[in-house]
């Protein structure tokens, strides 16, 4: 049997999972892509070679002592090209093998302790035209910089909330493009007064604003126009990407009438926050905490016993937050201590960067009112291709406010993505259309019974080939 | 060219010559590069849409970049439903459009 099991190899997996070798237990770490590093140090593959590849990135030399360290470590087995896709009864199910291929084997683990680091995905709130080629998430147009060398456009709009677009940007701009502006949803006078509160707090994470000092300059060197109180409305073309629609926002992000501009793009980057990837742990019976993320305490414990987890699926906070929060989990699950000498610096920094991460949640929360920038026609669940208006007149001719039915009638959410993309905004429309403004029952669009897609073959003879390890 | 590769000469990177591959996409010859996905191989071509979706006939290719959004299945030498943002381009690969039969839209259906 595995002692620690670690899913996800990005910083905060790679963190964990030294600390529990640290600690001299037999490690596991499965992820899903072909390379550990998850979303922050997402890289290129070794068929292509480059001379300073660590130019796009931040803290590339940790990445190297951590990666390297582990895969020379013969007590700790790395499984790339592993999709985690269910767990039940403390075994933890999956496919290893290329994405959506057939005939993949499948595995199932059981550990004395796992460590969910799963991480998050861009959140892309519906635009009119949002749906259009041309139109990327913020982090796939990092992605696709990062991991590919492809600039996603020629002119590209970068759009959303929160100090993420920055980095964005900046590459898009190493790739080659230019960037025709960031528009910023919060307004400057919010922003100001979530930062300059309580100043003295900011004092103890110093790296964190120099990596925003650093975004900084490159947008000034490049001249980048950052605006804030603005937000892409609409996007427009025929086939593709053609201009988008500028508008000035109120703080409740609603439009403000005249302060429209349009301005021509090829590709536009949304990125309105990130939704955690929380389906493994839901389905282990983790609780999530009011935010929807998943709950842990002190020890980076979750609610069920010898489950730990760690990362941006406890709360959006960045690359160190998530090396920490690794450290503390991995550790944790080895069985050390709390007080142990070995956790003080991973302690200070989490706490320090947690009231960091409350900072920047305040700071670029989403408005109440973005929905006002829909029409009827505009697309939520792109799978299914469920309208607002569909939503709306299912909700208000329904006599049901229960999420459950709605969805099923108007089968927003049920998609291939399984509402992975739409599901929180399908859920913000429909409360608003409900009878009385809410949704009546506790269910929620994160429960998904299989984390990743298998196919029926794979069901079906995926056990004749199991493996228990 | 819209979408496109970073050219190699102004790639802050400094890429090393890469291994080029070529696959069949829609019926044409296209040039890649070993250990791209096959999203990657598209964009750098700049084909941005390589799917129309099945309520309303509409354009789609890559979207969430990370395997999250399924906006960008393709149909890999004869095996439907691969998420080109996944899966890696081999030399000789052969990549079609999903092109569905549009079927009702929501609002039609009962
Ligand atoms: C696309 C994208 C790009 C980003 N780029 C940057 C950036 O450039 N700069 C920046 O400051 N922040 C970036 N971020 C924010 C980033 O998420 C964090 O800074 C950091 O990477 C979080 O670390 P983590 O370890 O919690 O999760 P991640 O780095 O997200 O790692 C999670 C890992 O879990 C794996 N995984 C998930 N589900 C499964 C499963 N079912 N089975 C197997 N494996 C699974 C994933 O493949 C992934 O490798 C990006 C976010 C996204 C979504
Ligand atoms: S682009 Fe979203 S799954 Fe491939």
């Amino acid at each position: 049997m595995t002692e620690v099991l670690v899913i996800g190899s990005g910083p905060a997996g790679l963190a964990a999972a030294c600390a529990a070798r640290a600690l001299g237990r037999r490690v596991v770490l499965l992820d899903a892509s072909d390379y550990v590093g998850g979303q922050y140090w997402r890289h290129l593959p070794p068929e292509r070679p480059a001379r300073r590849e660590a130019v796009l990135h931040h803290g590339w030399s940790r990445f190297q002592a951590m990666s390297q360290a582990l895969e020379r470590d013969p007590l700790c087995e790395i499984v790339t090209s592993a999709h985690v896709w269910a767990i039940d009864a403390g075994r933890v199910h999956v496919m290893v093998g290329e994405a959506d291929g057939a005939g993949r084997e499948a595995r199932t683990y059981a550990a004395a302790a796992v460590v969910f680091a799963t991480g998050a995905f861009d959140r892309a709130l519906p635009i009119p035209g949002w749906d259009l080629p041309g139109v990327f998430t913020a982090g796939g147009a990092q992605a696709l910089a990062k991991g590919e060398r492809v600039a996603v456009g020629q002119r590209v709009v970068v759009a959303g909330s929160g100090p993420f677009l920055l980095p964005v940007a900046s590459s898009l701009v190493q790739a080659g493009s230019t960037v025709v502006g960031v528009y910023e949803a919060s307004h400057l006078a919010h922003l100001a007064r979530q930062w300059t509160a309580r100043p003295w707090q900011l004092l103890a994470t110093p790296a964190k604003l120099l990596e925003l000092a650093h975004y900084a300059s490159v947008h000034v060197k490049n001249r980048i126009p950052y605006a804030t109180g603005r937000a892409v409305t609409a996007i427009h073309g025929g086939q593709r990407v053609e201009s988008v629609t500028i508008s000035a926002i109120d703080e409740t992000w609603r439009p403000i009438p005249g302060g429209d501009v349009v301005v021509a793009a090829d590709a536009v980057c949304l990125g309105h926050g990130f939704t955690p990837r929380v389906e493994l742990p839901i389905a282990a019976g983790c609780r999530l905490d009011a935010r929807r993320f998943v709950q842990v305490d002190e020890h980076q414990r979750t609610s069920v016993a010898a489950f730990y987890a760690a990362g941006e699926i406890t709360g959006i906070g960045g690359v160190d937050l998530s090396l920490s929060e690794g450290t503390i989990a991995g550790h944790m699950a080895a069985g050390g201590h709390l007080e142990d000498r070995a956790l003080r610096d991973a302690r200070a920094r989490r706490d320090a960067l947690r009231s960091f991460a409350e900072r920047l949640e305040r700071a670029h929360r989403i408005g109440e009112n973005w929905t006002d920038w829909l029409s009827d026609e505009t697309i939520v669940c792109r799978c299914e291709e469920v309208s607002v208006g569909r939503l709306r007149s299912v909700a208000e001719t329904s006599r049901s406010s229960g999420l459950r039915s709605l969805k099923l009638q108007s089968r927003a959410g049920l998609g291939a993505c399984q509402g992975r993309m739409c599901g929180r905004s399908v859920e913000t429309i429909l409360a608003a259309a409900a009878p009385g403004g809410h949704l009546i029952d506790e269910s929620t669009t994160d429960r998904r019974p299989i984390a990743t897609p298998i196919r029926l073959a794979e069901l079906a003879f995926g056990n004749d080939k199991s493996v228990e390890k | 060219m819209m979408a496109r590769l970073v050219r190699a000469a102004q790639d802050p990177i400094g890429p090393l010559a890469p291994t080029r591959i070529t696959l069949t996409v829609d019926g044409e010859p296209v040039e890649g590069v070993l250990g791209q996905t096959l999203a990657g191989v598209m964009l750098s071509a700049d084909t941005v849409a390589w799917r129309s979706t099945s309520f309303r006939d509409k354009p789609r290719g890559a979207f969430c970049g990370i395997g999250v959004c399924f906006d960008c299945l393709v149909v890999v030498n004869g095996q439907r439903d691969v998420r080109a943002c996944q899966r890696r381009a081999a030399p000789g690969d052969v990549v079609e459009f999903h092109r569905d039969m549009p079927l009702s839209t929501p609002e039609e259906r009962p």
